[in-house]
């Protein structure tokens, strides 16, 4: 019998001694169990954030431990959502942590059967330069009337709605700047 | 949101709050919990049914009728709130005598146009107290003037810039009659419009039984008044129809004669889907609008600055719309720096003009037709979100450049690969010539902004972490991509170049080296630009200059970055304040958290109720005061009364609440705004199998149609071949997936706790067609046939509507047809059609026809023709459901799309 097992460690004199009639407390940890420390009490920092996914907009706390995000839960403090989340928000670690997750920028040749790797400055180099080409070619100064369009037609965009008021912002303004204007997102939908 | 815990009585309509917006629903529990009563509407029963007192199913597209029965309940029983309506609301307005109700005009109302299929809305305007004499143009008496028409104010969605406040009135002198007798009153027309909409006609649209009705009718009104309120609660199942806007509408009338509107535990409450999609309408990634509300000039209407001016706000009228201009100017600053100055009108000539409604379907439909050549996909995922997947892929097939930006390989980025027109053989890999980059998007922890939360709160997200890999923000990716064009340009003497080359895109790094994101909030708040003050950012939109002396891309936010303090970052914690919670986030405008507050006091400035008190006038202090930052000028005594006809903020009496209306009062009667009529009557969806019980006319005659061979729709009502699809089919969403499922189904997690694609369906319809829980069944529509597991449930109810049994089938619309994710499943969403909203432009997708048979659907070139089979036994043509006017053998029917 081990030594340091007594009489007192029987389960249910535990679960007694320490108030867990439901044994669901101390009384059941193992040695194992006992030395676990949560990826909360080891992180580096805290941050506070805001859940990505619906317009409640639950407060989050984000756990990041060598510059790695270890955990993501609600923050109790925020007065909307006071420390909950659903199975989104909470899911939400995985989100950005996902193997899955693209890490990197991919290029489709026209006709192409299957992805290519790109250099991400080569993509947005190329980007810039079809922005530039097909605005030129579906440019409209004037309509039928005379009347100012100072457009393009040749140029649409899709989404926002997941995206920070910032960046909806530049989007918004560079676009109306180009003359595109078939910009769109979510809440039209 | 919190506020919902102070209601006596919430009625959830069009929304299954508890799965899809379960951490608020908290506040509802809360409620619950202190005895208030819980009523939910929704074709299914959901967990939001189950956890409610009472669920009431209801026939998808039918709510007018029911809140319709609910108005008339409430005048016929004189259960208004009578100090309320006649002080605060229109109701007491004399409307012009020319305008006919669609009781008159069976199911039109006054200024119909065959020719456009829109209204002209002059006839809807107020009487004026300017009589006979005065023709000057501008005035509400004078009918035709000042009155754009509904066709051009609908194709450019004119119905979303009432975002922050209703339309431009010509100016504020009305005539009343406080007693409601004239029957010209607003208060008069509505009794007699909703006169048919008894708890019979209820019984008959809507499937709802008499006890049912009453019920409601009793628990809604029992619990409002001085001493009590009630909260409704709505999602997308209001939005997403062919008079999604007018649902909205018929809520803000019971709410306004129940006196629920500006009061604590009242309103109505939208609940939205995604974090910042408010964020995403207030600084709008939208075509029709600028950020803030302005409206995009429109060529013919507002080709130069003084015709911009005049239309987005009158001087005359009252309330804080009257500054639209000091807003305009300082984001038109606020883009053009020191370019827009007063001698070029702050470079108004540099924004591009709309000429008819170039929404996503509208643009979708150039695609295929060749028009446009590129294409950004911001996390969005159309392919499978949008209505009518089909035409969605296929659209995207005519591009020559795709720019996909996203976590994950999203159906959109593959569809020229894995997409199900590739396994039908429709289109090759090979044929299709899109180029695609796909560019791999940051999360919320990999970058620094702001979200705004559906009650207009702004919450700043700090980066916890560096992207990984190529991952980029949004912010560094448009900021770079403005530079690399500014670079490409930066020779040419090009006129067209100027706005982008004298565009101010000049943000400070941060310390990673990234365009600063607060520095972005800080423009978006706006600055004084002159005097000892220049530099320092403004406190209020009410600073706000028409000079150029102030700057500021978007008014509405304006304070949230006051005395240079990010104020979306605020985080004093719940516990240690009140219920408001002002001291965490930013509520646009001013950090106001319950919009029209002033209405929670009576019209002498003192709470109607020591229960319901919210903000009321301190006479000592002579300030207005209380839990929340008034929305009223906050030293304007309830006494006060303006010189007959003046305008802007100073035109608003001390009892006028509703500060961004023109006339300060809340409107049971749309005037001006509404492009489908000033109150909102019951139409059929576009497809129904039921025929519209009230009018010869069955469904919306303003919507917006599109005549298409890829866009066939179910005959409806009791025309011939409607039998073909016989049941009603709706959408939704599920807890553990978010829309197009994105951001769900490459989680593991998610992808567990729900994998697989289902419909929901009675034991009844089950028995009826055969289906097996947990075996396959394929559903058709006019569009397109999928398939998807079983669930046989009792949680739908058939609904007997006339006699006859009526059922629905539920579809979550979660699942694409993919490669890559890890659950994939044919889309509920290509089942849809496209016609739309005519006020906004949005697609109906929580009501259509279609037929369910068991087994699993055919595919390859058999699926083509099990739908084109279908097609042809009901006779679809490219006219079925496409005629605007129905019921009127004389009239031609006009189709052309919007
Ligand atoms: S199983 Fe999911 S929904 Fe249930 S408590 Fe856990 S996380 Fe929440
Ligand atoms: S945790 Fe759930 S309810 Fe809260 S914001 Fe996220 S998705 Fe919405």
């Amino acid at each position: 019998m081990d030594p340091k097992k007594t009489l007192l460690s029987w389960p249910v004199v535990r679960q007694l001694r320490s108030g867990d009639f439901l044994g669901r407390g101390p009384s059941v940890t193992s040695a194992r169990t006992r030395g676990l420390e949560p990826r909360t009490s080891t992180a580096d920092k805290v941050v506070q954030s805001v859940c990505p996914y619906c317009a409640v907009g639950c407060g989050q706390r984000v756990f990041v431990k060598d510059g790695r995000v270890v955990q993501i839960e609600g923050d109790p403090d925020s007065p909307v959502s006071r420390g909950r989340l659903c199975p989104k928000g909470s899911a939400s670690e995985q989100l950005v942590n996902n193997p899955g997750r693209q890490r990197k920028a991919l290029y489709r040749r026209p006709g192409g059967a299957d992805w290519e790797p790109i250099e991400l400055s080569t993509a947005v180099e190329m980007i810039a330069q079809r922005f530039v080409e097909s605005r030129r070619r579906t440019w409209q100064d004037h309509d039928e009337h005379g009347r100012p369009l100072r457009r393009t037609m040749g140029i649409a965009s899709l989404g926002g709605a997941t995206l920070d008021n910032e960046e909806n912002y530049l989007i918004k303004k560079l676009f109306t700047a180009a003359g595109a204007i078939q910009i769109e997102n979510q809440a039209r939908i | 949101m919190q506020d919902l815990s102070n209601a006596d009585c919430i009625v959830i309509q069009g929304s299954n709050m508890a799965e899809c917006h379960p951490v608020a629903y908290q506040w509802v529990t809360e409620a619950r919990l202190k005895g208030a009563k819980v009523i939910h509407i929704d074709p299914r029963f959901t967990r939001t049914s189950a956890t409610a007192d009472k669920h009431i199913p209801i026939r998808a597209g039918s709510d007018v009728v029911l809140l319709g029965a609910l108005i008339k309940f409430i005048l016929d029983n004189e259960l208004y709130f009578k100090e309320y309506v006649v002080a605060y609301t229109n109701a007491a307005t004399l409307v012009n005598e020319d305008f006919q109700d669609t009781e008159d005009l069976d199911g039109l109302f006054s200024g119909y146009d065959d020719e456009l299929g829109s209204y002209a809305p002059d006839t809807w305007a107020y009487a004026s107290s300017d009589g006979e004499g005065d023709e000057s143009p501008g005035t509400i008496g004078g009918p035709a003037a000042g009155h754009e028409h509904g066709q051009s104010q609908s194709e450019r969605s004119a119905g979303d810039q009432h975002g922050s406040g209703g339309p431009a009135l010509e100016h504020a002198r009305v005539l009343r009659d406080e007693t409601l007798q004239d029957p010209n009153t607003v208060f008069q027309i509505l009794k007699r419009h909703y006169a048919r909409y008894t708890p019979e006609m209820v019984a008959d649209t809507c499937g709802i039984n008499v006890d049912d009705f009453n019920y409601l009718a009793k628990a809604v009104t029992e619990n409002s008044g001085r001493e009590r309120t009630t909260a409704f609660v709505y999602a997308v199942g209001w939005t997403q129809h062919t008079l999604g806007a007018q649902f909205i509408r018929t809520a803000a009338i019971v709410q306004l004669l129940l006196g629920n509107m500006g009061r604590p535990g009242g309103g109505i409450m939208a609940l939205r889907g995604h974090a910042s999609i408010q964020g995403s309408t207030d600084i709008p990634t939208l075509y029709n609008i600028l950020p803030g509300y302005l409206a995009m000039p429109v060529a013919g209407l507002h080709d130069t600055w003084e015709d911009y001016v005049g239309a987005i706000g009158n001087k005359e009228q009252k309330g804080f719309w009257a500054n639209a201009d000091t807003y305009a100017v300082s984001l038109l600053k606020a883009w053009w720096g020191k370019a827009a100055t007063a001698e070029n009108d702050w470079r108004f000539d540099y924004l591009p003009r709309l000429s008819g409604a170039h929404g996503t379907y509208q643009t979708t439909m150039a695609m295929l037709d060749g028009e446009v050549e590129g294409y950004f996909l911001l996390g969005q995922n159309p392919a499978v979100g949008s209505a009518h997947g089909r035409m969605q892929r296929q659209a995207m097939a005519k591009l020559k450049w795709l720019v996909v930006r996203d976590f994950n390989m999203i159906e959109s980025a593959t569809f020229w690969k894995d997409g199900p027109e590739i396994a039908s053989g429709e289109l090759t890999t090979e044929g299709i010539e899109t180029e695609v980059f796909f560019l791999p998007a940051a999360a919320h922890t990999e970058k620094s902004g702001s979200f705004t939360q559906t009650q207009r709160m702004l919450q700043w997200h700090h980066q916890a972490v560096q992207p990984p890999g190529d991952c980029q923000s949004e912010l560094q990716f448009f900021f770079e991509l403005g530079r690399r064009v500014r670079e490409l340009l930066a020779d040419s003497t090009d006129e067209r170049d100027r706005p982008l080359l004298d565009l101010t895109w000049d943000y400070p790094a941060d310390e990673n080296g990234d365009p600063d994101a607060e520095a972005v909030l800080a423009e978006i708040n706006g600055r004084h630009l002159t005097g000892d003050k220049a530099g320092q950012p403004l406190s209020a939109y009410t600073e706000m200059k028409a000079d150029g002396s102030t700057d500021g891309g978007c008014w509405i936010y304006t304070g949230v970055y006051a005395d240079g303090v990010n104020h979306a970052a605020d985080r004093k914690p719940g516990q240690e304040q009140d219920l408001t919670a002002l001291e965490w986030g930013w509520a646009w405008p001013a950090n106001r958290r319950i919009l029209y507050n002033r209405a929670s006091a009576d019209p002498e400035g003192k709470p109607w109720s020591e229960r319901k008190k919210y903000i009321w006038w301190d006479e000592e202090q002579g300030r207005w005061t209380g839990h929340d930052v008034p929305d009223f000028v906050p030293d304007k005594a309830p006494s006060y009364r303006p010189e007959p006809g003046t305008g802007g903020a100073a035109g608003l009496a001390g009892d006028d609440p509703f500060v961004m209306q023109a006339d300060g009062k809340g409107w049971l009667f749309a005037p001006k705004g509404m492009l489908d009529g000033p109150l909102p009557t019951h139409y059929e969806p576009q497809e129904s199998p039921v025929r519209n019980p009230l009018y010869a006319q069955q469904s919306n005659p303003a919507r917006k149609v599109f005549p298409r061979k890829d866009n066939l729709w179910s005959p409806s009502g009791d025309e011939p071949g409607a039998d073909v699809y016989p049941f009603v089919f709706t959408t939704y969403r599920l807890t553990e997936h978010h829309t197009a499922g994105g951001m769900s189904r490459w989680l593991p997690y998610l992808s567990e706790l729900q994998p697989e694609f289902f419909c929901e369906v009675s034991p009844e319809l089950a028995a009826e067609r055969g289906l097996e829980n947990g075996g396959w069944a394929t559903i058709v529509s006019g569009r397109a046939a999928i398939e998807a597991r079983v669930m046989v449930t009792e949680r739908m109810t058939p609904l007997v509507i006339r006699g006859r049994t009526i059922h629905q089938v539920g579809l979550p619309y979660h699942w694409g047809v993919g490669g890559n994710a890890v659950v994939s499943g044919d889309a509920a969403n290509d089942l849809l059609g496209v016609a739309l909203d005519p006020n906004v432009q949005i697609q109906e997708s929580k009501a259509g026809s279609c037929d369910i048979v068991p087994g699993r659907r055919p595919t390859g070139e058999a699926l083509l023709r099990l739908v084109a089979e279908y097609q042809s036994r009901a006779g679809s043509t490219v006219m079925t459901g496409n005629e605007l006017r129905t019921g009127h053998p004389e009239s031609t029917p006009d189709t052309r799309g919007g």
